[in-house]
């Protein structure tokens, strides 16, 4: 009977270790198997409405491009989604869309309201693809270089912060290097 | 200087609590007397320094010192005064100060009204509080200082995120923390009982108010942000199973327990240890929802500027508190004997039953929260769980408590009598039955789930009404008789029935909105007209219109019933250029038997607008009903044994109220 008072200390702990691990994978890492690889193979169709879709070849013209992974149902995506907005308008960088586990209808209706900031879009709507790109959290960011090889990838909200700092400086680098 | 000044404040308080923390505790301990006597001075210093680094920040805002890096960050010139003083806890840094001066408030509300708490016990708890305390401060002064200042100050700031600039998120955060943080004073008692080796009736009576008070401006701050997701995110939506509302929904579920079952110890001194392990287990709750929102273990819309480094602290500060008072609690918690005895089927039967279910279903929503975390953690694989998780587990759990609900209270302590219980819910199965045979008549499509959602909202109403009603024996006497019983009636057994009532309220709503809602959704030209549920909208037009911050896109709809106007309806999209963001105002016409909802997007280029129709029938019964539960909390707080606390002033109390009765 007295151990049993001790219980609820042990599975603190268990908690409290997983809660550790939890801290160290960092979910907004990048794991490394997909970096400095080229793009997975993939065809999708373009979202309801749209009539560019997304393929390989499309990440592999010789130029740098962005790849965001986003969903109508996705609280965070809403929120990131004015950054796109500027990186489109300013025009820098080509950024495509794939839309993961989405609904047809949502997806359209989610960018006729708030604004595509799209050149390209593949609509995933199984999320085959994402499992090849390693999707595990909407939204997700991928930077793709000149070759078609992905060089970065971030998981989770796109802040200002990390557009500025990260993003867009190693855009630049990749498109001042050669081809 | 003035940001210098409330920095320097935090510091001092920082000191105060560690004078706080351990001079008092020792002095109870060995029983040094001005020792003891340190705790409430120091407990009003602490929350005096914090108060006033508080109204530093404060400060900054509102003469927007963009020298401050968090005002720059989250402030601009041109925001209404409300959101630049609601913008003080709009971020990391400033609602971590909200947090602690909270915290000590409730250390000063010890101080101040402990006069009836025997010395050493008021000691030690505040000196539980000044730990917990010390623990806060040292995170905002090493890892979150809301006083740095910047080299090179911007002209103007960045501007707060406009989903927040509202008056429902301007109060959320304040009543939530309220909660979070009041629960610190169940943690703190529980400790202190610990260390004495002493729980008694007398100390569930301390515990139970503050219990109560947290617990009712948690269910203020969860309705609030509810409420606001409903009417701000366009999509109507109230409830998302986001982490971060879990976050705050699993203190609500364990604060729930706690207060329960705190009545079996003040009435029948039993239950002692679990009542203690469930303070702990609140509190503790409590900081890991802090540990969630912000150290960026799980991604959710509500993240605050995440950091790992923070993460590592909180998570230290976690495996301290939680784990310390946990030993504390193994070691001690053996030597707490129960009292009375009691059969299975009792008040302190169904109210373990009521403790079963509630950490039950806390322990699903903590699951499902954190499993990906675990996942991730043992094997590497990541997933999300959904609202399809939690409405499969938490709902079943639900079920047998809300019927439970109605019969409990009319049990008697020790043996209860379940014939006779279900004997007197006669009229409550009828007018439940009744009910579910209205809504399966009126309603022909709809979930069979929702005939029976709106029965055990009706079943814990109706149960709730004749527990009461037979309390003042209405209809069994005349009626002066009972207005005579009912005024002698305890405030807490009116707070109860009202507060189970509230759930039977929001039990409906929940079941309405869930099941009947409609949606009508298309692009419309001016002087077209949609049909949704009984409503004809017409779309009159839609210009622009500039807001003290914002540009806003305006639609008007007339809004007509079988052709007679009722009413106009002008739902925005509002822009703000300082964050390129866009927000929805949804246009909503609240009734008593549901909201219709009305929201305009972007144009079409060629003279359309996309817009979105809802009709969410009963709706607005989920925060009437969780109005009504506080509405009941705040009456049974205000219960005479609660004010008066100690049994010891009871009886002077009693024959002084007899006095001037």
């Amino acid at each position: 009977m007295r151990l049993g008072y001790a219980i609820p200390l042990v599975i603190f702990f268990a908690l409290a270790v997983a809660l550790y691990v939890g801290l160290g994978l960092k979910p907004r890492d990048i794991p490394s198997a997909l970096i400095d690889k080229p793009v997975p193979t993939f065809d999708l169709a373009a979202v309801k409405g749209r009539d560019k879709g997304l393929a390989t070849a499309d990440l592999n013209t010789g130029e740098v491009s962005l790849v965001n992974v986003f969903a109508s149902w996705c609280g965070p995506c809403r929120v990131e989604h004015p950054l796109w907005m500027d990186v489109q308008a300013a025009g820098n960088v080509p950024l495509h869309g794939i839309n993961y586990k989405d609904d047809p209808d949502n997806a359209a209706n989610w960018l006729e309201r708030f604004g595509d900031p799209y050149t390209r879009t593949g609509a995933d709507r199984n999320g085959r693809v994402g499992i090849d790109w390693g999707v595990y959290g909407v939204p997700e960011t991928f930077v793709i270089d000149r070759q078609g090889r992905i060089r970065y990838k971030h998981v989770g909200v796109m802040t200002r912060d990390i557009l500025d700092d990260r993003i867009l400086p190693l855009v630049r680098q990749l498109q001042e290097q050669k081809q | 200087m003035i940001a210098e000044v409330g920095h320097f404040a935090l510091v001092l308080a920082l000191v105060l609590a560690i004078v706080q923390s351990t001079l008092p505790i020792i002095g109870a301990h060995r029983n040094i007397a001005p020792w003891i006597a340190v705790a409430r001075p120091a407990a009003f210093g602490q929350f005096t320094f914090i108060a006033i680094s508080f109204a530093a920040l404060t400060y900054a805002f509102i003469v927007s010192d963009f020298s401050v890096a968090t005002v720059a960050r989250n402030s601009h010139s041109a925001k209404p005064l409300i959101y630049k003083i609601s913008g003080v806890w709009g971020n990391h840094e400033g609602s971590m100060l909200l947090w602690i001066m909270i915290l000590s408030l409730f250390g000063a509300a010890v101080a101040l009204f402990g006069d009836n708490l025997p010395p050493r016990l008021r000691a030690r708890v505040l000196s539980i509080q000044g730990m917990i305390g010390i623990g806060f401060l040292l995170f905002v002064l090493l890892t979150s200082n809301p006083f740095e200042r910047l080299a090179n100050p911007p002209i103007d700031g960045n501007g707060l995120n406009p989903l927040l600039q509202d008056f429902g998120l301007a109060v959320h955060p304040p009543f939530l923390y309220l909660g979070y943080v009041g629960f610190s004073m169940a943690f703190s008692f529980a400790i202190a009982a610990l260390l004495e080796g002493r729980v008694d009736p007398a100390w569930a009576r301390w515990v139970r108010p503050w219990t109560l008070a947290a617990w009712c401006f948690l269910t203020i701050g969860i309705a609030l942000g509810s409420w606001w997701a409903y009417y701000e995110l366009g999509w109507g939506g109230w409830w998302f199973w986001d982490p971060v509302e879990n976050a705050s929904f699993m203190p609500w579920l364990l604060g729930t327990a706690l207060l329960h079952s705190a009545i079996v110890v003040e009435k029948r001194d039993t239950l002692k240890a679990w009542t203690i392990l469930l303070a702990i287990l609140t509190f503790s709750l409590s900081l890991l929802g802090t540990f969630i929102v912000r150290s960026g273990v799980l991604t959710s819309v509500h993240a605050f500027a995440t950091d790992p480094e923070r993460g590592v602290f909180i998570l230290a500060f976690l495996a301290f508190t939680v784990g310390g008072s946990l030993t504390l609690f193994a070691w001690r918690g053996p030597s707490l004997k129960g009292g009375g005895l009691f059969a299975p089927i009792s008040r302190e039967g169904a109210l373990v039953f009521n403790n079963l279910l509630l950490t039950t279903a806390c322990a699903t929503v903590l699951l499902g929260t954190l499993y990906p975390l675990f996942l991730d953690a043992l094997t590497g694989e990541k997933v999300s769980v959904g609202p399809p998780f939690f409405n499969s587990t938490f709902v079943p759990l639900m079920v047998p408590l809300l019927v439970a609900v109605a019969i409990g209270p009319m049990m008697a302590w020790k043996r209860g009598d379940l014939a006779g219980a279900i004997g007197r819910m006669k009229f409550g199965f009828f007018a439940a039955a009744a009910v579910a045979f209205v809504t399966w008549y009126q309603t022909t499509d709809g979930p069979v789930l929702a005939v029976f959602g709106m029965a055990v909202g009706v079943w814990l109403v109706a149960g709730s009404v004749i527990e009461w009603a037979g309390r003042i024996k209405l209809f069994s006497l005349d009626p002066a008789a009972s207005w005579r019983r009912l005024r002698g009636l305890p405030r807490a057994a009116h707070g109860m029935a009202l507060a189970h009532i509230g759930v039977g309220l929001v039990v409906m709503g929940i079941t309405g909105v869930q099941s009947w809602t409609v949606e009508n959704a298309r692009v419309m030209r001016p002087g077209e007209t949609i049909s949704i549920g009984k409503y004809d909208l017409t779309f009159k037009n839609a210009g622009t219109i500039q807001g003290p911050n914002y540009s806003a896109l305006r639609g008007i709809f007339d809004v007509s019933i079988e052709g007679d106007h009722v009413t106009t309806m002008t739902p925005e999209t509002r822009s703000y250029p300082t964050s390129t963001m866009t927000t929805t105002e949804a246009a909503i016409r609240p009734t008593i038997v549901g909201d219709l909802y009305a929201v305009i997007g972007e144009p079409d280029g060629k003279g359309g607008y996309a817009t979105r129709f809802y009709v969410k029938p009963l709706v607005h019964w989920i925060w009437f009903g969780a109005f009504i539960m506080v509405v009941g909390g705040l009456i049974s707080l205000s219960d005479r044994r609660h004010r008066v606390g100690a049994p010891a002033r009871r009886a002077a109390t009693k024959t002084l109220a007899e006095a001037s009765a």
